[in-house]
């Protein structure tokens, strides 16, 4: 193994970054800019069961060191993203891919599980819990222990790959969560999801989001993160993956020693189109100067 | 789409807040008129869409008016090198134009018309423009189109110059084979309801990439789900579903 690669739930990434799902398509757009298999591996666009176009626009706001987003999961579905985005994405990446699933029903994320398992790119399964039920009035199935588990337990039943649940951090005890998601089988656990915010525009008067909230994130949140990813790593046995707000290779250091296994890359990639190219080019020198040998040494560092 | 760096070399007031910049770097992915640039301010996290007025091949104009912190904190550069994005949306396509297109522009919609003019004359064609502005001292760029030969007519709002009334209203007049129109949106479907040809349409959204990877630019035509920053800025009337 050499020194920048880490083991995520049995298969081995040569470094640690990962673009974080919605920032990063299904590659092509980068492997434009960029040979894409420099990366750890990435996360593709939330994939629900049906196509979604998503929320209205305007779905995007700024903010200070950040900015907030109401996409609203718009993706093909799952049938057109395995015969269609998975076959192009084939040309220019040869590493196993990330899957990001998102649900509205318990149904929904176990057939879109059990059809994504069985793509042979695809090498863990990322579950996004921070969708609202629409069979639990509309609560987010990440804000409680039990649905979580639920979630969690329906989706290992029809899978053979790692499932890593991403949480919400819009949740009282995210600790409970997580555990809750171990418990249930779980084999890794990623955060954090987007926080809830909103901005008003002077000039309207009106919420400057069509939706009116939308999910904050960027620089902005690496402390919430680096809080979060902290807290869960040490009450779960399980390997995390942090991100929120990471955009250089230090806070990937600094993620990893709060307990990230892991590290995924968000807003940065929307600014900055070469922002992982960039962090993996800059391990090296970030590692020199702290004395890091192999970054796998410095998970959990800091407990 | 290309990243590069780019220095400013000329940023002058045209109006009371409209300014002109020019920005020097590697233009080489600026291929079509209508397309756009991404351009990264110092302290602020999201990039800025503007669209390219004028290219060579070694500096690209753009016009912007200051509506907000990030075009006023670029009304404030004078030689800074700054992040730029190029290359980035689809363009007009001015295969589709016929001898004598109309070019129609409102505020800070004009500038690309002025790009695609110039392609249209280096192409033989005949374009006329429509100038659209709220009042006479909003107006700029009426003896820039004039020199490239183009046939200018100019409306105000208030008629306080040219023509009273909107672009609209000048186009009655006008005999044309197809259109292209960039400006604000109630603009847009004024131009589409009254123009008796085919034509193209550029459209505005808030951005979060720019280059097609977030999805926070998407809108529903005829044709399916687009991207204005990929699939767009610009449409076809006939794909257009007018939803708000
Ligand atoms: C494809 C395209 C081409 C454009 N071409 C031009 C041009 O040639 N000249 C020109 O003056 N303006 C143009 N605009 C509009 C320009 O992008 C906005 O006026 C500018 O982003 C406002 O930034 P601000 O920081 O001053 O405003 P703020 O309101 O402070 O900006 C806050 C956020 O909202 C976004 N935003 C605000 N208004 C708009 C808008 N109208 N469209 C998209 N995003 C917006 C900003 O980018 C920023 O992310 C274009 C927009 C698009 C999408
Ligand atoms: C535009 C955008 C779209 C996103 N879409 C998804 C998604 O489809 N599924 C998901 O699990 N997370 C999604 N996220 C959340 C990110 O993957 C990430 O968890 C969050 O943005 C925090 O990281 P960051 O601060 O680096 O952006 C999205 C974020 C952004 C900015
Ligand atoms: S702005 Fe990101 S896809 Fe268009």
């Amino acid at each position: 193994m050499g020194k920048m690669s880490v083991n995520l739930c049995g298969i081995t990434l040569d470094n640690p970054v990962i673009p974080a799902s919605g920032t990063f398509g299904f590659g092509y757009e980068f492997a434009e800019l960029y040979d894409i298999n420099i990366l750890g591996t990435f996360s593709f666009k939330g994939t629900t069961l049906n196509s979604r176009f998503g929320n209205p626009t305007p779905r995007i706001a700024e903010c200070t060191a950040g900015m907030i987003n109401a996409v609203g999961l718009q993706n093909p579905g799952v049938d057109k993203v395995i015969s269609e985005e998975l076959v192009k994405l084939k040309k220019c990446f040869n590493k196993k891919v990330m899957a990001n699933v998102s649900g509205f029903s318990v149904d929904e994320y176990v057939e879109t599980c059990r059809l994504i398992d069985a793509c042979e790119q695809v090498g863990w399964l990322e579950v996004n819990v921070s969708c609202p039920n629409v069979h639990g009035g509309g609560m987010s199935f990440g804000t409680l222990p039990e649905s979580a588990a639920e979630v969690t337990r329906a989706v290992k039943k029809v899978t053979t790959k790692p499932v890593i649940l991403k949480l919400s951090p819009n949740v009282t005890d995210i600790v409970a969560i997580a555990k809750a998601c171990e418990e249930a089988g779980a084999d890794g656990i990623s955060l954090i999801n987007t926080m809830l915010g909103m901005r008003i525009d002077l000039k309207s008067k009106k919420p400057v989001i069509a939706n009116k909230m939308g999910g904050f994130s960027g620089p902005a949140i690496f402390p919430v993160a680096v809080r979060m990813v902290y807290q869960v790593s040490s009450a779960v046995k399980i390997p995390v993956v942090g991100m929120g707000g990471v955009s250089t290779a230090e806070d990937v250091v600094e993620m990893m020693l709060a307990g990230a296994t892991a590290v995924e890359v968000g807003a940065a990639n929307l600014v900055n189109p070469y922002a992982c190219r960039d962090i993996i080019e800059d391990l090296p020198r970030v590692m020199e100067k702290y004395r890091i040998d192999s970054l796998e040494s410095i998970i959990g560092g800091a407990h | 789409m290309k990243q590069g760096l780019f220095k400013i070399t000329k940023n002058i007031p045209l109006t009371d807040s409209v300014y002109l910049m020019v920005l020097e770097g590697d233009t080489s992915d600026i291929t079509v008129p209508g397309q756009f640039i991404n351009i990264k301010l110092d302290g602020q996290f999201l990039r800025r869409p503007i669209s390219v007025c004028d290219v060579s091949n070694k500096d690209v104009t753009i016009i912007y008016k200051v509506v907000g912190h990030g075009t006023e904190l670029m009304s404030g550069y004078t030689n800074e090198t700054i992040d730029v994005l190029t290359g980035l949306g689809n363009g007009y396509d001015t295969s589709l134009s016929g001898d004598r297109p109309v070019l129609l522009g409102g505020g800070v919609g004009v500038p690309p018309l002025y790009l695609l003019a110039k392609k249209l004359i280096e192409e033989g064609k005949k374009p006329s423009v429509i100038l659209g502005f709220n009042t006479k001292n909003e107006i700029f760029y009426e003896d820039e189109f004039r020199r490239l030969g183009a046939d200018v007519y100019v409306t105000t709002v208030d008629g306080s110059y040219g023509i009273k009334g909107f672009v609209t209203d000048a186009l009655k007049s006008i005999d044309y084979t197809y259109f292209y129109t960039c400006g604000p949106e109630p603009m847009l479907k004024a131009v589409h309801k009254a123009s008796t040809t085919s034509g193209q349409l550029s459209f505005e959204e808030r951005m979060g990439c720019g280059f097609g990877a977030c999805m926070g630019c998407s809108c529903k035509t005829l044709t399916g789900y687009k991207r204005i920053c990929k699939e767009g800025p610009v449409m076809l009337k006939e794909e257009i579903l007018w939803e708000k």
